[in-house]
């Protein structure tokens, strides 16, 4: 039972860091139509401007030096995705393959970026202890960087949701993915949107990348590209352009991962992850819940 | 005329390169005959012949798989495999590659056509992260995980071992690329070929027009999907083992980014590509120890050190200001393909 209920808490946990990078590449794709293959590459922007930060940081004590470099981590993906869509996606605006290629050749030069200035390994990145110890809950003992991913993401979940109903620009973003040429009909100007998606997409994957640097406790600059893998699956089990049906599919994918990987055998978790993305494809090529231009 | 002599031309060219006593200052780090060089040029004409199958897919076809590398990776593993882990003999090992390289994309690809657009890119892009995810699994100790695995070269024919061998191992290579120009350039022309290029334009016309573009489809894709594993094959008996990084999702973007810098959908593009991308790969590692580089200040040496970074770089490069690939530099239109994969997607 114990084990269940640790398989469990660590499942939702990684669907949490699912769901963050998940949510803004499904936004993204909603809105834009672009696949977004950088969105790892935000990802390891985040991770590293914490773990820098951090480091910069050497006489400051753990509690604020951790939200310090959380937020800056913050700021500068949301910063770098901006800018990504300002210069390499709008000038080819209307011309959705060579804008997936060059997210494509963006995500591999940003990374070997990354890897030319720190190099390959893994590094430590400190953060308040508070994370390393565990709690008991029904007799097991859950890590508690696990409740941090899972509140992380409902506060982002319930954030883009209430921006997505109740402001302006959510609505401007909710008509923009339904019927695009309507929106721009009307008069408005949606390409400022695509930004603003770019940004909170930005942030949430920085976000992530925060997040994981608790979970693995160091930084490393393929991270950015095996979870992008999972995101992706998420996103299409989930719909492209849909939330919710993106953070449903984030916590089966998550869940699905740390059962299989525990009851069957190691490796063979994410293997049915991927199994299980071809079965809902095949079954339904929309995803579950079936918005997909 | 021109069509057939310049194919024969460089042919014969590059078969008397191993003849050659040339040494080329830059772009080669030592002789033309050196087993180095050959070797590098070897790989660039493996790579050649990978993007071509790739560009029979994407470029012709209109098929954007995310999983192209399982199937080089089939070639690569399993002749590995046979004659390392099973200790078969060599021939025997390329027979049964050769039929599994034909059975896996026939019922890969039978399934994952069914769906089109965004939603094939990421079935087959499942396939291939299965494969990539079983390699590292290990079963059995077969695959070797992480570490890659060696191919037993006692069971190999004497002619492929050895560096002074090298010369033979180019000589396959050549004949691979120059086999799948050939077949390439031969379906392309073919009725299907034509069907393929239709469907790329416009399937729903296809399909108007009586046709069954499913069919088609996975007529191009099993053979993609063969030659690419036939081009495993070589690559393994080139470097003498296996490694995971042929598995993974990299791998095929990187073919997309070579098929893609070359032009896609061109008789020469995407070997063009391919050669062009992997001789920098390899060069530039070397290129950033050179002094040129290490005068420069730390700001711009330090990235030029990652040819992934060069390469990534001059991919935005060229998707933004020529379109159409680099054998299309001066011709203003954008491809069509392109274009009508595009319409497709937002359908």
């Amino acid at each position: 039972m114990s084990t269940f209920v640790l398989l469990t808490i660590t499942g939702l946990g990684l669907g949490a860091l699912y769901f963050l990078i998940a949510s803004g590449l499904s936004l993204i794709y909603g809105l834009m139509g672009v696949l977004n293959f950088a969105h790892g590459a935000f990802l390891t922007v985040g991770a590293y401007a914490m773990w820098f930060t951090e480091s910069k940081l050497t006489g400051v004590a753990v509690l604020p030096r951790f939200l310090i470099g959380s937020l800056v981590a913050l700021l500068v993906g949301g910063a770098f995705a901006a800018l990504v869509e300002l210069v390499l996606i709008r000038p080819l605006y209307r011309r959705h393959i060579e804008q997936v290629l060059v997210t494509v050749g963006l995500g591999l030069a940003t990374t070997a970026l990354v890897v030319s200035i720190w190099g390959n390994d893994a590094r430590p990145v400190p953060a308040p202890a508070w994370l390393g110890e565990t709690t008991t809950v029904l007799g097991a003992h859950i890590p508690n960087d696990r409740w941090l991913l899972i509140a992380a993401a409902l506060v982002v979940l319930g954030g883009l949701n209430a921006f997505l109903r109740r402001t302006r620009y959510g609505l401007i973003i909710r008509a923009g993915v339904e019927n695009r040429a309507m929106v721009t009909a009307l008069g408005i100007d949606v390409r400022r949107a695509f930004t603003l998606v770019f940004a909170i997409g930005g942030v949430a994957a920085a976000l992530a990348g925060v997040l994981s640097n608790v979970y693995f406790s160091t930084v490393d600059p393929a991270r950015g590209t095996s979870l992008l893998i999972f995101a992706f699956i998420v996103v299409v089990i989930g719909g492209l352009g849909s939330l919710r049906g993106t953070a449903a599919a984030a916590v089966v994918v998550g869940l699905v991962q740390q059962y299989a990987n525990y009851y069957a055998s190691t490796g063979l978790g994410d293997l049915s992850v991927v199994l299980l993305l071809g079965l809902v494809l095949l079954a339904r090529p929309r995803g579950l819940s079936g918005s997909f231009a | 005329m021109r069509r057939i002599l310049v194919p024969v031309a460089s042919l014969v060219l590059l078969a008397l390169v191993p003849k050659l006593a040339v040494d080329i200052p830059y772009v080669f780090g030592g002789g033309l005959n050196t087993p180095g060089t050959l070797q590098l040029l070897a790989l660039c004409l493996v790579f050649g012949g990978l993007a071509m199958t790739y560009d029979l897919l994407f470029g012709f076809t209109g098929l954007l798989s995310f999983g192209h590398a399982l199937y080089f990776a089939v070639g690569v593993y399993i002749v590995a495999i046979a004659i390392t882990k099973w200790h078969w003999g060599f021939w025997a090992a390329i027979a049964f590659t050769a039929l599994i390289g034909l059975l896996l994309p026939v019922v890969l690809g039978a399934v994952s056509l069914r769906v089109g657009g965004i939603a094939f890119a990421m079935v087959t892009l499942a396939f291939a992260q299965a494969g990539s995810i079983l390699v590292l699994k290990n079963p059995h100790g077969w695959t070797g995980g992480e570490e890659g695995l060696g191919v037993d070269y006692t069971k190999l024919p004497e002619g492929l071992v050895g560096i002074f061998n090298t010369k033979h191992l180019y000589w396959i290579a050549l004949v691979y690329a120059a086999c799948v120009f050939a077949i390439v350039r031969w379906a392309v022309a073919s009725s299907p070929g034509h069907v393929w290029q239709a469907i790329r334009e416009n399937e729903l016309r296809v399909e108007v027009l009586g046709l069954r573009p499913y069919a088609y489809k996975l007529m191009s894709f099993v053979l993609a999907s063969f030659l690419a594993t036939a081009g495993g094959v070589v690559y393994v008996l080139l470097l003498g083992g296996a490694t995971p990084e042929v598995t993974t999702a990299n791998f095929t973007l990187t073919l997309l980014v070579m098929v893609v810098i070359g032009g896609t959908g061109t008789r020469w593009g995407a070997l063009l590509g391919g050669v062009l991308y992997t001789w920098a790969d390899q060069r530039l590692g070397d290129a950033s120890s050179s002094h040129f580089v290490s005068s420069l200040p730390p700001v711009l040496s330090t990235p030029l050190q990652q040819p992934l970074f060069v390469l990534g770089v001059l991919f935005i490069l060229v998707v933004f200001f020529v379109p159409g690939g680099l054998v299309r530099i001066g011709r203003v239109r954008r491809p069509r393909t392109l274009q009508r994969l595009q319409e497709a997607m937002q359908q």
